[in-house]
Parts: structure tokens; C-alpha cells; sequence
């Protein structure tokens, strides 16, 4: 892998600083964080990532975006659990844990936003159509920093096994 | 359509698909004097050369038309290098079918080899790329390739029942296919047991629903109708090119594609009734003046196994939420109404990226040749090819005889 193994011992945590895994895409606010997506204000669509420049849409030339926070909570359209550790640039922990992702449609914004679900939910726990909401996690920690990542969880109790359609 | 838009195919070549570990070029011109020799055409009588290109192999895959003139010897020959992710070579073959349509040239080598890493494709380039969305999906997500197959299988499992069993049997029925195939990579005949007891990669594919990435490389040589009357005395059989659909995406792509990190919106303007990938086949169709009845044979883009389920939907073959009927049907299975992959799909041959949409081509050919052996497809005159590449890319060829 070429990069420095992770280290995940509270002891150290404590003296790093937090900050998010890329900048711009999400508060930081602990208790209801939100993805932070743009606003196009002409024609009033949608996006995300949030960028600099010009509407998507063919039908409109606002060559301005305005950053807007999305609705924290969607259904789930796909997920899935990654059981082997992405090759970098992604920073995995040693050794790998298991983890899920999964794209959730933005009902109001018209959006289905991939992300990480919190740890701990894996894919027996989810399943397309489920209602979730935006929280913060760790991705990974370095010598001087924590970084901070927008993660999707149950916005309710996780239905049984025995009620999923196809276990 | 009118014929007035054919464009002939005298010749395809292959090197066979592996892991060999070797320079791509070497690959290339195997398969480069494979489709010269098929064709009867030689290497100083071709006026154009459609290079895909591979961006994995530093400037000679980034100028893959130069390349490989240069290899063959230079002989002036005029030259594009096409990248468009895994349609690469379908958007050669349109480069070299503009050129010849136009008028500009009569006979063209389409050609692309590929050499690949082991494991997971990573983004290529090294440092923090903060703003290039291949780096964001792998660093902040680990949303590898498999991440994305791994999301359209799922759905299929929740919205249409689905089973792991299902896309194990798209393997086996690929690697039944695949075993006579002397260009495939893989020939071991897979079962069921050997798909679904295979390591989980992203739930709920397991190793063996994945194409993996090979070396190889593919071939062809294209012309005007003009030049292959003369050249074969007769337009008799003669395979020729109907469609080339090279759309992007139509505002707004309400699907998650690969490697976005989020669809468009459709808050203000609805999603268009025909999604992307079935546009791919459709824009194809609509050129050829064909439907998807017309259909003796395709070859679609199986990087997954349940990928392949998918483009039964957008080729037209079923509809939306049927694929699992028409597969258990045995339909799709060499034999059967509509064999999809005969050649053995990603599943027998790996991804090389810039030869694999010529090398589905290649396949249309020899089935429709009527030279494809042990895994020919009876009396096959129309064939369709469907793939499907990052950033809005895709293709789909017919081919019909």
C-alpha cells in the first residue's frame, strides 16, 4: 500500500486536531450536520459535490452556483460493503474493517448522494428504500490530524433479517 | 437507414487475453497483422489508423494512432488517438468511420492493446488531486469500480428478486461460452458453487461476478463499400458496420454512474424517460434502422455479472425487472433465441480497456462469418455490442451481414 499504518488508539486522538476529509462538502456541526451542495440561483437545480462555476443544466447560463445545505435525511436507492481495502488514495485501516456505502436520494434536492455508512451498519442492516440521515465519522488519523467524514445511518431501527426481501 | 452509411469490416485480429505482463505494442501489433492478414489488405495500402488509447502506459498509450503507425513503419499515414474510457474503441471505430464516410479515406486500421496492473483500478497519477472526482471517490469513499457494480446488483436484488444464484449462473453461462474461445483468458468452466462460495469484494458480488483486468489486444480493418467491392469482387457477406452510438448522457443523468459521487438533480428538470445506458443501444438502433427483434447475437459490457442482467433491459431484449426470467429461460445461453456473450464476456476475457469494445466487434464478425467454432451462434446476420465507460462514456456497434 505505501502509506504509514493507521493509528486508531484513543490516547493519541485526544491531542489531534479535527478536521474534515475534504473541505467544503459538509458542516462540521457534531449533532445535525449537513452535506453542503450548490444552489444554481437562476433556475434553482441542484449539486453536488459543491463547485465554483456554471448551472449543469443545458437550459440555463447562470455561470454562478450558490452553496446551500441539502436536507439531512433520504432513502436509500443502493448500498453495498466493501470487504477488501480500497487501494490508495484511500486510507485504510490495518487491518481492514469491513464497511458499507451506500446512495441515498435527496427527495427535495432531487439528488442520490453516495457516502460511507457509520460503522458498525453493514449491508445485512440496510436495504433500498430505508430512511437515513447525514451524521459525522472518522475516516482516518494521521501524526497531527483526525479527519472528520459525512457518513449515512439508520434514521430508524434497522428492520430484522427475517423482514428483508431477499436475505 | 440507408446502406449509404455502411462502412465494410475486411478484417479482425486479437491477441489473446492474459496477464502477460508484457508491453502493450507487442500485443498490438500480433493483433494489428492478424486483421491485415485477415483482411488480405497490406500495412502500406492503409490510409488511416483509429488508435484507442491506453492511459496506463505512459505517452505511447496516450498516442495510440502514432504509436502503432510508427511499430507497423511510418508511412505517412494520417492518425487519431481516441480515449474515451472503455468505449475507447468503439469512438475509434467512429473516427475511422467519419473519415472513410466522408470521403477522406477508403480503408482504416482500428486498433487498442492494453497492459494492466494487478488488482483494483486506481486513479492514475499520483499526489492529491483534490478537485478530480476519481481521486474524491477513492480517497474520501473507497467507492472503487466494484463499489458501482456492486450498487446496480443490489438494486436489482431488492426491487426485482434477484439471487446471488442468478448472477453466478451469468458466469457460468459465460465461462461455458468462454471455454472454446482461443482469445479468452479464462476457459475453466465455472458452476454455480464456484461463483457464490467465492470471496465477497463488494457485497453482494463475490470475486468471481467481477471481471478482472487483463492484457490483450484487438484489431480491425474498415473500409468504404466502394473499396471492398473491389477488393473482394463481391459485396456478398461481407460484414458491415450499421451503428456506431457514441452518446453521452442527457441532462439530467439521474442514474449514479460511475465515478460520480452524486446523480444530477432532477428538482427542476425530470429525468428523461430514456436513461442513459438504454440511449447507448437505442442511438444505435435508430441508425441502423434496426429494433431489438432484428437481434441474432450481443455482446454486452459484463464487468459484473449482474451488469450483464442489467443491459438485457437496455438493449431491449426485456423489459425493466425480467432479466433474471430471460436468463433462467436459457434464452440468452448459445443455443437459445438471443445468445448474449458467446464470446465469453469480460467474464472469460478480463478488461483490457482500449481493445475490449473492438474486440466485441470482433466477435460480431466471426459469428457473422459463421467462423466462430465451437461457440458459433446458427445462422447469426445481425449482431448488437454494448458497453459502457466512465464520465459519460458508452458505445454500442451493430453489425450485420
Amino acid at each position: 500500500m505505501g502509506d504509514a499504518p493507521v493509528d486508531y488508539s484513543d490516547a493519541v486522538s485526544e491531542t489531534l486536531a479535527r478536521v474534515p476529509i475534504i473541505d467544503g462538502w459538509f458542516t462540521m456541526d457534531e449533532i445535525a450536520p449537513s452535506l453542503i451542495g450548490c444552489r444554481c440561483p437562476r433556475c434553482g437545480t441542484y449539486v453536488f459535490p459543491p463547485r465554483a462555476g456554471d448551472c449543469p443544466s443545458p437550459e440555463c447560463e447562470s455561470e454562478t452556483l450558490e452553496p446551500v445545505e441539502l436536507s439531512r435525511t433520504g432513502r436509500v436507492w443502493s448500498y453495498t460493503e466493501n470487504r477488501y481495502a480500497p487501494p490508495p488514495p484511500y486510507v485504510a485501516t490495518d487491518p481492514f474493517e469491513p464497511y458499507a456505502l451506500a446512495a441515498v436520494e435527496l427527495e427535495a434536492e432531487g439528488l442520490v448522494v453516495l457516502g460511507k455508512v457509520a460503522t458498525g451498519v453493514l449491508a445485512a442492516d440496510l436495504q433500498v428504500g430505508m430512511a437515513m440521515q447525514l451524521e459525522l465519522d472518522i475516516s482516518h488519523r494521521d501524526d497531527t490530524n483526525e479527519y472528520v467524514v459525512y457518513v449515512w445511518a439508520p434514521a430508524a431501527p434497522a428492520p430484522s433479517n427475517q423482514q428483508r426481501a431477499n436475505p | 437507414m440507408s446502406a449509404g452509411k455502411d462502412i465494410a469490416i475486411l478484417g479482425v485480429g486479437m491477441h489473446p487475453w492474459g496477464k502477460w505482463g508484457r508491453d502493450f505494442t507487442e500485443y498490438g501489433m500480433v493483433a494489428a497483422r492478424a486483421a491485415l492478414a485477415d483482411a488480405n489488405i497490406a500495412w502500406k495500402d492503409v490510409q488511416y489508423v483509429a488508435g484507442a488509447d491506453t492511459i496506463r502506459n505512459g505517452y505511447p498509450g496516450f498516442i495510440a494512432g502514432a504509436t502503432f503507425a510508427q511499430k507497423l513503419g511510418w508511412s505517412g499515414v494520417r492518425i487519431s488517438s481516441s480515449y474515451a474510457a472503455c468505449a475507447s474503441g468503439a469512438q475509434a471505430l467512429d473516427s475511422a468511420r467519419a473519415q472513410i464516410l466522408a470521403g477522406f479515406c477508403d480503408v482504416a486500421l482500428v486498433i487498442g492493446a492494453d497492459t494492466t496492473p494487478k488488482g483494483f483500478f486506481a486513479p492514475v497519477g499520483g499526489g492529491d488531486r483534490k478537485h478530480d472526482p476519481d481521486w474524491q471517490r477513492f480517497h474520501i469513499l473507497g467507492a472503487t469500480n466494484p463499489v458501482y457494480f456492486a450498487l446496480f446488483a443490489r438494486r436489482r436484488m431488492d426491487m426485482y428478486g434477484a439471487t446471488a444464484e442468478d448472477f453466478a449462473q451469468v458466469k457460468v453461462k459465460n465461462s461455458r461460452h468462454g471455454q472454446h474461445n482461443p482469445n479468452a483468458r479464462f476457459t475453466k468452466q465455472y458452476t454455480v458453487e464456484d461463483v457464490v462460495n467465492s470471496p465477497v469484494v463488494s457485497d453482494p458480488l463475490k470475486l468471481l461476478d467481477i471481471c478482472a483486468t487483463s492484457d490483450g489486444a484487438a484489431a480491425m480493418i474498415v473500409c468504404s463499400m466502394d473499396y471492398a467491392r473491389k477488393h473482394l469482387g463481391t459485396l456478398d457477406g461481407v460484414c458491415r458496420v450499421k451503428a456506431v452510438g457514441t452518446v453521452t448522457p442527457v441532462y439530467p443523468q439521474s442514474i449514479l454512474e460511475l465515478p460520480d459521487i452524486a446523480s444530477d438533480s432532477t428538482a427542476v428538470i425530470p429525468a428523461p424517460s430514456r436513461k442513459y445506458k438504454d440511449s447507448i443501444a437505442w442511438s444505435a438502433y435508430d441508425q441502423a434502422g434496426l429494433g431489438p427483434d432484428d437481434i441474432d447475437l450481443a455482446e454486452v459490457y459484463d464487468l459484473s455479472t449482474a451488469l450483464e442482467l442489467d443491459w438485457y433491459e437496455h438493449i431491449g431484449l426485456c423489459p425493466e425487472g425480467e432479466a433474471e426470467q430471460l436468463l433462467r429461460s436459457g434464452a440468452t445461453t448459445i443455443g437459445g433465441r438471443i445468445p448474449v456473450n458467446p464470446s465469453g464476456g469480460l467474464a472469460s476475457f478480463g478488461e483490457a480497456i482500449p481493445a475490449q469494445a473492438i474486440s466485441q466487434v470482433c466477435e460480431l464478425v466471426w459469428q457473422l462469418r459463421g467462423h466462430a467454432g465451437d461457440r458459433q451462434v446458427d445462422n447469426a446476420k445481425v449482431g448488437i455490442t454494448a458497453n459502457q465507460g466512465l464520465f459519460g462514456h458508452g458505445s454500442s456497434v451493430i453489425v450485420a451481414r
